[in-house]
C-alpha cells in the first residue's frame, strides 16, 4: 500500500516551473531517498507534500486520502512529521521543551506521557544529558539531531527529513545513519539527501529529480544503472561507459 | 519544590503582601496602589499578546476603552446596575477583539502593528464623533450612586482597594496557571518560531486569534473596572498614548513574565509621581530612567532578575 502519492503535482514560481507534473508513490514502511542536483526542485516538492508551499496544481494523497487542500498543520496532525533543511528549533527554549512541544501535538497524551516520550526519544538520539540546555546553545550537529528528535517524538507514520546530514561532521553522519537504520520498519521515511554515501547506506528506494521532473525511480541498483541518471547526476556519462 | 509550586507560592505571597500593604500604607499610596493594580490587569492582558505570543500591538487602547465605554454608557444611558454594566463592557470588548483579531491577523509584523494602531484611532474617532453620548473630549463621570456592586460602594477608598486586589489577584493567578498550561506553552512556541510551531502541527493562526481575543478581553475588563472604581470615562483612555503605556509597562517590567506587568506599572507610576515632586520637567527624568533601564536591563526588571539570578521565575 502506498502511504503517499502525488498526481501531476506542479509548482510554478511566476513563469518558472519548479516542479512539473510529478507522479510519485511511496510504499508504506519504506525508506526512500529523494536525490537530484541543486535546483532540481526537491525542497519545493517536499514543501508541497507537507503543505508549507501551496501547489499550483495537482494532488497529494496520504493513506489514500486527498490532502491537497489541507493546511500544513492539519497534514502534520494526520501523522506527517517534517524536519527543516535549515535548522529551525526553538532557540530560547530548552531541549526538553523543544521536544515536548512536538510531542504535545497529540492532545490525547497526558503531560506525564509526554515527559516519558520526550525522555525516551532524547535517550535514543543521545541528547539526554543536554535536556536542560537552551537549544540555541547546542552545537550545530546537536541542533540537527534535536530536529530529528522533534520529528521522531511525534511517532509519525511518515517522516520527511530535508537534508538532515547537511553540515554534519563525518562521525555525526555515521551516527545519523545508524539512527535511521535503527528505526527501519516503523515510520516510512522520505529522505532528501545530497550525500550519496548516506543514501546508499539507508535508502531502499531512490527517486531522482531533475529540472523539476522525475528522472528515475527504483532500487538503488536500478537507479545506479539508469543511463539518464548517470548522465544527469552521478557524473559518469553514458559515453564513458560504452 | 517544583517550579510550579515555587511559582504558586510566589504569586500567593505577592497577593498577601498587597493585602497587608493596605493596613500599612498611608491613604494616598493605597489609592495609588489600587489604580496600579487595575492598570496592571491591563498590562497583563497586553503581556499575554506581546510577551507570550510575540505579537506587538499599538492599538490596545481600543480594548481598554471598549470596556470602559461599554460600562460607562450602559450605566449612564442604559441605566443598568454596575454589575450588569461591567458585563456589557466585557462583552463589548469581546466583540471588538473578535472583529479586530479576525481582520488584523491577516497581516503580520509591522503591518499588524500599524493595522492595530489604525483600528484604535478609528475607535478614538468614533468616541469623539458620538460626542452626544460620550461627551467627547470632556468625558463623563459615573456618579457614586451608580457605583455599587453586591451592596458595596466602590467609590469608597477601602472597598475600592479590595475590589482592585480581587480583580488583580484573579488575573494574576489565572495567567500564572494559563501560561503553564499546554495552551500557554503553545503560545510561547508561536512567539519563538511560528513556522516551526506550524510544522509541528499547531494551528498557529487559531492560537494567535485566541491570544488577541483573550488579551483584548482582559484589557477591556481592566477598562470597565477602571471606570467602575474611579468613576471617570474619558476619551484620553482611547488615545494612542494609552496604547503605548502597556507596551512600556511590559517592556520595563519584563515581557513574558507573570509579574513583569505589575512591576512595570508600579515602577513607572512612581517614577512619574516622585519626579514630579522634584521638577516640572518630570517627563525628562522619567525619560532618562527609561533609557537607562532599556540600556542596562533590556529584558525588563523581572526579566533581568530571571536571566541573571532566579531562573525559575515564572
Amino acid at each position: 500500500m502506498n502511504i503517499l502519492e502525488t498526481r501531476a503535482l506542479t509548482k510554478s514560481f511566476g513563469g518558472i516551473k519548479a516542479n512539473t507534473n510529478i507522479d510519485f508513490a511511496l510504499e508504506q514502511g519504506r525508506t526512500m531517498a529523494l536525490i537530484g542536483p541543486n535546483g532540481a526542485g526537491k525542497s519545493t516538492f517536499v514543501g508541497m507534500l507537507s503543505g508549507r508551499i501551496p501547489a499550483t496544481s495537482g494532488q497529494v494523497f496520504f493513506k489514500g486520502k486527498d490532502i491537497s487542500h489541507l493546511p500544513a498543520h492539519r497534514r502534520i496532525a494526520l501523522g506527517i512529521a517534517y524536519t527543516f533543511q535549515i535548522t529551525s528549533v526553538f532557540s530560547n527554549l530548552d531541549v526538553r521543551e523543544n521536544v515536548a512541544l512536538a510531542a504535545r501535538r497529540d492532545r490525547t497524551k497526558s503531560e506525564d506521557e509526554v515527559a516519558e516520550r520526550v525522555a525516551g526519544v532524547l535517550a535514543r538520539v543521545g541528547l539526554s544529558d543536554r535536556m536542560e540546555q537552551l537549544a540555541g546553545g547546542l552545537s550545530y550537529g546537536h541542533q540537527r539531531v534535536l530536529e530529528i528528535a522533534m520529528g521522531l517524538v511525534q511517532e509519525p507514520e511518515l517522516l520527511i527529513l530535508d537534508e538532515p546530514t547537511q553540515g554534519l561532521a563525518e562521525s555525526e553522519v555515521t551516527e545519523f545513519v545508524d539512527l535511521i537504520n535503527g528505526l527501519q520498519g516503523r515510520p516510512t521515511i522520505l529522505l532528501i539527501e545530497h550525500n550519496m554515501d548516506v543514501v546508499m547506506r539507508t535508502a531502499e528506494m531512490i527517486t531522482v529529480l531533475n529540472f523539476g521532473e522525475i528522472l528515475a525511480s527504483g532500487t538503488p541498483q536500478e537507479v545506479h544503472d539508469n543511463a539518464a541518471v548517470q548522465a544527469a547526476y552521478l557524473g559518469t556519462t553514458t559515453n564513458a561507459e560504452s | 519544590m517544583t517550579r510550579e509550586q515555587k511559582s504558586l507560592w510566589l504569586h500567593a505571597a505577592v497577593v498577601l503582601v498587597l493585602g497587608a500593604l493596605y493596613f500599612v500604607l498611608p491613604e494616598y499610596h493605597a489609592g495609588n496602589l489600587a489604580r496600579i493594580m487595575v492598570l496592571a490587569v491591563y498590562a497583563m492582558g497586553y503581556n499575554l499578546l506581546f510577551g507570550y505570543t510575540g505579537l506587538l500591538s499599538l492599538g490596545h487602547a481600543m480594548f481598554f476603552a471598549a470596556g470602559m465605554y461599554g460600562f460607562g454608557l450602559a450605566v449612564n444611558h442604559g441605566g443598568l446596575p454596575a454589575g450588569a454594566a461591567v458585563l456589557i463592557g466585557i462583552a463589548a470588548t469581546l466583540v471588538v477583539s473578535v472583529v479586530v483579531g479576525f481582520l488584523a491577523l491577516r497581516t503580520r509584523d509591522v503591518a499588524f502593528m500599524i493595522v492595530m494602531l489604525m483600528f484604535a484611532q478609528t475607535g478614538y474617532l468614533i468616541i469623539l464623533y458620538f460626542g452626544e453620548f460620550t461627551r467627547g473630549d470632556e468625558g463623563f463621570v459615573v456618579q457614586q450612586a451608580q457605583r455599587g456592586l453586591f451592596g458595596f460602594d466602590l467609590s469608597a477608598q477601602g472597598i475600592r482597594y479590595w475590589a482592585a486586589l480581587i480583580l488583580f489577584s484573579a488575573c494574576l493567578l489565572g495567567i500564572a496557571k494559563g501560561v503553564n498550561s499546554r495552551f500557554g506553552k503553545a503560545l510561547v512556541a508561536v512567539r519563538e518560531n511560528e513556522e516551526r510551531a506550524r510544522m509541528l502541527g499547531y494551528d498557529t493562526h487559531r492560537l494567535k486569534f485566541l491570544a488577541v481575543v483573550l488579551s483584548g478581553v482582559l484589557s477591556g475588563a481592566a477598562g470597565a473596572a477602571y471606570g467602575l472604581l474611579f468613576g471617570y470615562i474619558g476619551s484620553t483612555f482611547a488615545t494612542v498614548q494609552y496604547s503605548i503605556f502597556p507596551l512600556l509597562w511590559v517592556l520595563l517590567g519584563g515581557a513574558g513574565t507573570t509579574l513583569g506587568p505589575f512591576v512595570g506599572v508600579l515602577f513607572m507610576f512612581y517614577l512619574i509621581d516622585l519626579s514630579s515632586f522634584l521638577t516640572d520637567a518630570y517627563m525628562f527624568i522619567a525619560g532618562i530612567a527609561l533609557l537607562l533601564l532599556t540600556m542596562f536591563a533590556p529584558k525588563g526588571i523581572v526579566g533581568q532578575i530571571r536571566a541573571s539570578r532566579v531562573p525559575w521565575l515564572p
